[in-house]
């Protein structure tokens, strides 16, 4: 019941912020109900026994990505007039394609059945930290040193690209 | 029934009260501390030498007048203030106070939760202040308090990544990522991990200095640079609520500077029969004993050391602490492995 | 009772305002968080999964996930700041030219 009632609280919590996000005129609002939606979304981990994931994605999604995207914000948040909202006959146009695209994702989810229970076939521990730490070091190595190496490169290219002269 | 919910909320709202008095007095401590370096007094009018000046300060705030500047963005603005206090607040829900009491029949446990990922939360709800600091800045439509908010924004996840890297250390020795966890550690241990840990714990007082805000890193909030820094055009309760912050942010590094370094709840050498008469003092009060003693140095530190320039500042936290914090967990695994 | 269904309908509606978001919106740093949103939906699905068969290994692609998004937002922001500095505009329909 207490289960039930905590997600149905969060995902209309989640798909608000998000809408919000999407519609707000001013882009530091947008931001700030980016964090929301993260926010919410962490406690959507934790109700599915996932701790871990739920401190991971507060810490660097809402306190690392978000904030550098309230520097971007503020940076070019300028003298000239805000963009004109949205372009109505792109929306128009959208909202059709939108509805069919959405209209498809839901019979396919219903149709097909995926969601179906299946037996079930591993074991999640309580010590959900360990538990990821040795799948990461033995089974999934190569991917967690492609990785960091991603980061790596990722932090040169932002230097460089934000660099004012080479 | 009664365990699940009665007890946490009962807890719950004892810390919460608690913390918010240790706040107040902290700020007289503060005053008194600052006074007596400098050879002087203190407040000593309000009560015995100054006792009740935090309830005066409290009147005064709650009754000021509540401006909001003319072009402000006012939810943003109303908002700033609460974004920075809830974490500050919501951190002491996985901090060990003692091992245990029995109270009424009852088994109360010393914390409010015990969470598998206790550390981690600490940072990551640290991380979510961070937005109170840089929205409070730029929804005040001003230069000084944007200015001051970006510097002090800046300053924050600079240290932050030096902190996080002592944390490591400390999980890397304890194994558990859970407070109550590294409290045992440190028990079967034998030593607290302060001695074990030197160097961390330098950076992390260090760190805990910068990420507060606090002396000699409080160039974004010093009356003589920066007006009030991101605060300025903030008056009565708002302000009340990021000075509550401020000083809440200084209580949670001091209790998990605590919990990590100096053993928590334990006494000094727990594993010595001979110094078991140490353990007549109850946990809890080692903790506030170790939580105030650390409290101490941050005020000793304001009233003795000379502020640090924005720019030495950077480059002391990127050059010099994070390479150090790095090079620690590196010789922390290879001690680790052959030794 | 609360079934993996029902967080595929969640994130398929989180999905599809990330959709919306990129599609409709000219400001370009909006469009970015509108995928970030979307890969948020991806994680969501994740780790519904991940509970529903009690596998771990949900969890660790869903690490994998928010680790290419900060990669991305970082060089993405980059490139945004990188083009702001020469024309002065993050309005997405004037990012139009490659020489100018």
């Amino acid at each position: 019941m207490v289960e039930a009632a905590a997600f149905y609280i969060l995902a209309a919590l989640i798909l608000g912020f998000a809408a919000l996000v999407i519609t707000a005129k001013s882009t530091v609002h947008s931001v700030l109900f980016l964090v929301a939606d993260f926010l919410c979304v962490a406690a959507l981990y934790v109700t599915l026994r996932a701790p871990f994931l739920a401190v991971i994605q507060v810490m660097v999604y809402a306190g690392g990505i978000v904030v550098l995207y309230l520097f971007v914000v503020m940076l070019v948040n300028l003298k000239r007039p805000p963009e004109a909202h949205s372009d109505p006959r792109r929306l128009s146009r959208l909202g059709v394609v939108m509805a069919g695209a959405v209209l498809a994702q839901l019979i396919a989810i219903f149709a097909v059945g995926w969601a179906k229970p299946s037996a079930v076939e591993g074991t999640l521990s309580e010590q959900n930290v360990e538990q990821i730490g040795r799948a990461l070091y033995t089974d999934y190595l190569i991917p967690f040193e492609l990785a960091s190496f991603l980061l790596l490169v990722a932090m040169i290219g932002a230097i460089i690209l934000s660099k004012r002269e080479l | 029934m009664v365990e699940t919910v009665i007890v946490p909320l009962i807890m719950i709202v004892t810390v919460l009260a608690a913390v918010l008095v240790t706040v107040m007095y902290i700020v007289l401590l503060e005053r008194k501390v600052q006074a007596w370096v400098q050879v002087r007094l203190g407040p000593m009018r309000v009560g015995p030498h100054g006792i009740l000046q935090p309830l005066a300060d409290v009147l005064k705030l709650f009754i000021k007048e509540d401006i909001t500047p003319a072009r402000a963005d006012k939810w943003v603005f109303t908002v700033a203030p609460i974004i920075v206090l809830v974490p500050a607040l919501i951190a002491f829900a996985v901090i060990p106070f003692a091992s245990g009491l029995s109270l009424f029949g009852m088994d109360i446990p010393g914390r409010i939760a015990d969470v598998n990922v206790g550390l981690l939360y600490i940072i990551s709800v640290a991380g979510i202040g961070i937005y109170g600091i840089i929205l409070g800045g730029w929804s005040s439509n001003s230069k000084y308090p944007l200015l001051a908010s970006l510097r002090s924004s800046a300053q924050l996840i600079s240290y932050e990544i030096a902190v996080t890297m002592t944390l490591v250390t400390v999980i890397m020795l304890s194994g558990t990522l859970s407070m109550v966890g590294i409290v045992d550690a440190q028990l079967a241990k034998g030593w607290w991990f302060a001695f074990m840990q030197p160097v961390a714990f330098g950076i992390f007082f260090i760190g805990g200095l910068a990420e507060t805000n606090r002396a000699p890193f409080d160039l974004p909030e010093a009356e003589q640079e920066l007006v009030a820094g991101f605060h300025t055009e903030y008056s009565g309760m708002r302000f009340a609520f990021f000075f509550l912050a401020e000083y809440a942010n200084m209580i949670v590094v001091s209790s998990v500077a605590t919990t990590l370094f100096l053993g928590g709840w334990l006494a000094p050498f727990p594993n010595v029969p001979a110094l078991s008469f140490l353990g007549l003092v109850p946990g809890w009060a080692w903790f506030m004993l170790k939580t105030f003693g650390f409290l101490y140095v941050f005020l000793w530190v304001r009233a003795t050391l000379p502020r640090y320039r924005y720019d030495q500042l950077m480059r002391l936290g990127w050059k010099w602490l994070i390479p150090l914090a790095i090079l620690n967990v590196v010789v922390t695994g290879l001690l680790k492995v052959l030794v | 009772m609360i079934t993996t269904t029902h967080y595929m309908v969640l994130s398929a509606a989180l999905f599809t305002l990330g959709v919306v978001g990129v599609m409709v919106r000219r400001n370009v740093i909006i469009v970015l968080m509108s995928i970030e949103l979307m890969l948020n939906a991806v994680n969501i699905n994740l780790i519904a999964f991940s509970h529903q068969l009690q596998n771990v290994v949900g969890q660790v692609f869903a690490v994998f996930i928010i680790v290419v998004a900060a990669a991305e937002a970082a060089v993405g922001l980059g490139i945004i700041l990188a083009f702001y500095r020469n024309k002065e505009t993050v309005n997405i329909d004037e990012m139009n030219l490659l020489r100018w």
